[in-house]
């Protein structure tokens, strides 16, 4: 009984285990991009799929292991949320910087 | 009578709906800010791809970058993030001296990040390289800035709820505050993940 209590206080608020599961896949996802600019053995177009990749994967696993978002029925609201703001995000910020450098490419300059 | 006793124990009922409706839906409202938060990073993160190119004839990131020292800030980043996780994990157990030690931790780790950063500030308007110099300068101090003011606030927030701790122990209120925290701190972690990518990463290829 106390014990499905615990386990169940773990999912909510995470563990010292997934804690520590999200940290190292941070340190490991930090280093590899750090590295693969800081040693100049790539392409700057490998490089910079590489960096954006990792970042991408990063930011899924500090969603996942410290901001504890999920789709079970309490964490539902605050993933929709986040969802949503991305959508909001990539409609307003992705698009003006879309129409702002196609506009500065036919300038000519 | 029996009215006077519904009543009373409507008010009750209801009393104890609010205190336990009261702490997820302030996490959620908190959340709902994080997010119009995440829509002013963006706009100073669409303001800086906009601008970096324009460097007025000065120096560009490749310049001015060290990706040494930014790994050391991100370093010290991701240790305050998982001591924070320690912190309310000692929280949820009620544990009120590992919470205080865990903050404190964290503060520091905090601290250590924001001194680098007001060093490498320091560093560059010393050199010439201030925010009026070009348009990208402009643009990378403002975005870096907003981050840092950011982590800054959220120092002050952990210094008071230390205060909170100690004062009242940790009382469900105390709770939520530490949540909201976390949350705030996490996410400022991930704002940085973009940053290093996007600024220094990017600005040093």
């Amino acid at each position: 009984m106390s014990n499905a209590h615990s386990h169940d206080h773990a999912a909510d608020h995470g563990s010292v285990k997934s804690y520590g599961i999200g940290f190292l896949l941070s340190v490991i996802l930090t280093v590899i991009p750090f590295w693969m600019v800081m040693s100049g053995k790539f392409s700057s177009h490998d490089t910079l799929i590489g960096i954006v990749g990792f970042a991408v994967v990063q930011i899924l696993v500090h969603l996942k292991y410290f901001l504890h978002l999920n789709f079970s029925e309490e964490g539902r609201l605050n993933s929709l949320t986040f969802l949503f703001t991305a959508l909001i995000i990539v409609m307003i910020i992705g698009l003006s910087v879309w129409i702002i450098f196609s506009a500065d490419a036919l300038m000519m300059r | 009578m029996a009215s006077n006793a519904n009543l009373v124990h409507g008010a009750h009922a209801h009393d104890e709906h609010e205190h336990h409706d009261s702490g997820p839906s302030t996490v959620l409202g908190f959340w709902i800010y994080l997010m119009t938060d995440c829509i002013l990073f963006a706009s100073a993160f669409a303001a800086y791809a906009v601008l970096f190119g324009n460097v007025n004839g000065g120096v560009s990131g490749k310049d001015i970058f060290e990706l040494k020292y930014v790994l050391v800030e991100t370093f010290a980043l991701l240790f305050s993030s998982i001591t924070y996780g320690f912190a309310m994990i000692s929280a949820h157990k009620g544990n009120k001296s590992a919470v205080l030690g865990w903050l404190a931790v964290t503060f520091l780790f905090g601290a250590t990040f924001i001194g680098m950063e007001l060093n490498e500030f320091h560093h560059l308007i010393a050199e010439g390289h201030g925010p009026q110099t070009s348009a990208f300068l402009s643009s990378f101090f403002a975005l870096v800035g907003l981050h840092g003011l950011h982590v800054t606030a959220g120092l002050v927030w952990m210094a008071v709820m230390m205060t909170e701790v100690v004062k009242t122990g940790l009382t469900s209120r105390s709770l939520t505050r530490l949540n909201c925290l976390s949350l705030f701190w996490h996410f400022l972690d991930i704002v940085w993940i973009c940053v290093f990518t996007v600024v220094y990463l990017k600005g040093a290829m």
